[in-house]
């Protein structure tokens, strides 16, 4: 019980009893007695006129953190392949690294993976923690969250950063809460606090329109997961670093899961995050035959179609095709947003375009913020006006 | 098979629309929904036990409010509802938030499986099922898009990855997030509807008390990650809207396109833009 009452002082006025939003008060023999279920809210401890009421609770102080030491980023391979967004984390940390004064490290998790430790070496890692066993062959959430938390509580690093893949965000928040560390998603930007020392995540966030920058105060590492694309992977020619196993004792026992086949399906060639144009289309598109007029500008203008989750939700175009928080970031030249109002998590995936289009018959939509040419207009008028307009163009110039 | 349910209420996010002048959300008009991929769990849920039996208990964190998705659930099928509200659960990070459901679950006679969606519209995090699964010691399987079977000790599921699937299959108790569209959720039945709005309904709402939580590990006092700041974000974008008939309008756009530098990237811009400046001298 972290909430007592000083008998000596109770004059059993009841203030506290009624103060209780819990019922956890009760009076025995004309004085306040504290009961098993408080929570140590402290509402008794600021009615009590006598100062009766005591607690043990302490404000809650940051702890000191100076011994954590290091930038850290998870290695995710696939069948010794590396994610391209392992690469991009690595430059991040090398940043962040460098302006902390502190090294950065890779986490190499599989089986038979040592090879890729160049590959990690020349994009950043000063160091490379090697963790190889059979049973981490391919990935599985508890065997993995027991790697990196064997090598994290060994060597206490201050900063990790995993990218937010689909094992990514599975390992993640396990591993976050195994260590009882906080843990950020799908940040957009990182940096340090230049005064604090701390790293400031900052992401999308509830309320449609805002971004919000979160601190990790409490608890280290501090970890957040960044999105593929996000950041922009580096090479550093000639640079050194140190490839350093880790043994990992693991039993079958502790591993409750087994993957039994892993399929892998052939992509239609939709790669957005390189398109130089995109056509995306949103909920006023209004139907799948309104995505078939976006394709014929897509192939106009030499582009590829994308839409937003509603469009996805609706059926109109498959989720491979989803542009935002929840789908692919892209950075085409020209992203052309049809119908699309413009919710954060979708701006999140392709603010980062050259330029940008925004037709929508409602001139609030916030995508026209976000826009460098606006038309508030029809999408079922403006654009197969566009595509006649560019059909004269393209069938003007010989070969194209 | 008992299987708990995680979900969550959340504002109808798909709809948008910003204050031009302040920047700011639009409240007026914003829906609260139960959260779409939760609905996708229900509904595998719902299918076990049409098959094996069981009971179906939903658990959510919110406030009294969010009761309305509890009863919403019991219209689908679900058996009873438990809602966690208390002033001290609110601004919780998914550290506190996970923390509070499992010590509730903690509290559930038995449970054989529990099943959440992927990722609540409003934080997107997709940390909470991983989270209560470590909390309650249990292994977890993320993006599901199918359960091939159950039985007593077993699940296999199918689970989607960027560039393909895997099947896989967890011992029990074991913790699934369902993918959005991994199936047609059923729509809620009127009689259910009514039922659950009965005074007598299996509807309970516990507090911090109730759970045996002290108030400084729930909620914002007990999260670990604070937001320090929020800001609108600022784009250096033109930001120019062009008016004039529809024909008029597109011209605007592709000359607009074909003098920036987004030309290169575009050879119908480009060609069309040239045919416009000859078009045009030769008017003159």
């Amino acid at each position: 019980m972290t909430v007592w009452v000083e008998t000596d002082l109770c004059d059993g006025c009841r203030r506290c009893l009624k103060a209780c939003p819990y019922g956890a008060i009760d009076m025995k023999a004309k004085k306040a007695v504290v009961l098993d279920h408080c929570t140590s809210c402290g509402a008794c401890i600021q009615v009590c006129k006598n100062e009766a009421m005591l607690t043990d609770v302490v404000p809650r102080e940051i702890p000191d953190f100076t011994d954590r030491q290091g930038v850290w980023v998870f290695a995710e391979q696939r069948k010794g392949q590396l994610t391209r967004v392992s690469l991009e984390l690595l430059g991040k940390a090398r940043s962040l690294g460098e302006e902390l004064g502190q090294q950065t490290a890779a986490l190499l998790v599989g089986n038979g993976v040592s090879g890729l430790g160049e590959t990690l070496i020349s994009h950043g890692a000063d160091k490379v923690f090697l963790m190889e066993h059979a049973l981490l062959d391919v990935y599985r959430s508890e065997p993995y969250t027991i790697a990196m938390e064997t090598v994290i509580r060994d060597h206490r690093p201050n900063i990790l950063l995993v990218g937010a893949t689909h094992i990514g965000r599975d390992l993640a928040p396990r591993l976050a809460h195994r260590l009882g560390v906080g843990l950020t998603a799908d940040c957009t930007e990182l940096t340090i606090d230049p005064g604090e020392k701390i790293l400031l995540q900052t992401r999308p966030a509830f309320g449609g329109n805002v971004m919000a920058t979160i601190a990790n105060r409490y608890s280290r590492p501090q970890m957040a997961t960044v999105r593929p694309g996000v950041m922009k992977a580096e090479e550093f020619p000639g640079h050194k670093g140190e490839l350093v196993n880790i043994e990992i004792s693991l039993t079958s026992e502790m591993v409750r899961t087994e993957v039994l086949d892993s399929i892998k399906e052939e992509k239609r060639a939709v790669e957005l995050s390189s398109a130089k144009v995109i056509i995306a289309g949103g909920r006023g598109v209004g139907n799948a035959q309104g995505f078939e007029v976006l394709r014929e500008l897509a192939a106009v203008m030499d582009g590829e179609v994308a839409g937003t989750r509603v469009a996805v939700e609706e059926g109109w175009i498959s989720s491979d095709h989803q542009v935002g928080q929840t789908g692919v970031t892209v950075r085409p030249e020209i992203y052309i947003a049809c119908g699309i109002s413009g919710a954060i998590q979708h701006r999140a995936g392709m603010m980062n375009s050259r330029y940008v289009v925004a037709i929508n018959n409602d001139p609030r939509a916030p995508i026209f913020q976000v826009a460098d040419w606006g038309i508030v207009g029809d999408v079922t008028e403006i654009v197969p006006e566009l595509i006649e307009q560019l059909k004269q163009g393209r069938e003007n110039v010989i070969g194209l | 098979m008992d299987i708990v349910v995680l979900v969550k209420q959340v504002p109808n996010t798909t709809d948008v629309k910003l204050d031009k002048n302040t920047g700011n959300l639009i409240r007026e008009g914003l829906e609260s929904i139960m959260n779409p991929d939760d609905r996708n769990a229900l509904e595998f849920a719902l299918q076990i036990k049409a098959e094996y039996g069981g009971t179906i208990t939903m658990v959510s964190m919110g406030p009294p409010q969010a009761v309305d998705v509890l009863s919403e659930a019991m219209g689908m099928g679900a058996d009873k509802g438990l809602l966690l509200s208390d002033m001290a659960f609110a601004g919780a990070d998914t550290w506190a938030t996970s923390y509070t459901l499992g010590k509730a679950i903690e509290k559930i006679e038995r449970f054989d499986l529990i099943i959440c969606g992927r990722q609540a519209i409003d934080g997107d995090t997709a940390q909470i099922g991983p989270q209560v699964a470590d909390f309650l010691d249990i292994p977890q399987i993320t993006y599901v898009t199918d359960i091939e079977t159950v039985s007593n000790k077993e699940v296999i599921v199918k689970r989607r990855l960027e560039d393909g699937h895997e099947r896989v299959a967890s011992q029990l108790p074991a913790l699934l997030t369902i993918l959005g569209g991994a199936n047609n959720p059923r729509y809620p039945n009127i009689g259910g509807l009514l039922a659950a709005c009965e005074e007598n309904a299996p509807l309970a709402a516990w507090n911090a008390a109730d759970i045996g939580v002290m108030v400084n590990d729930v909620g914002l006092a007990g999260s670990l990650t604070h937001v320090i700041k929020t800001y609108v974000p600022k784009f250096k974008r033109q930001g120019e809207t062009l008016e004039g008939t529809t024909a008029e309008v597109v011209r605007q756009l592709i000359q607009h396109l074909g003098k920036s530098e987004g030309a290169s990237a575009c050879k119908a811009v480009a060609a069309t833009c040239r045919l416009m400046a000859d078009t045009k001298q030769e008017g003159i």
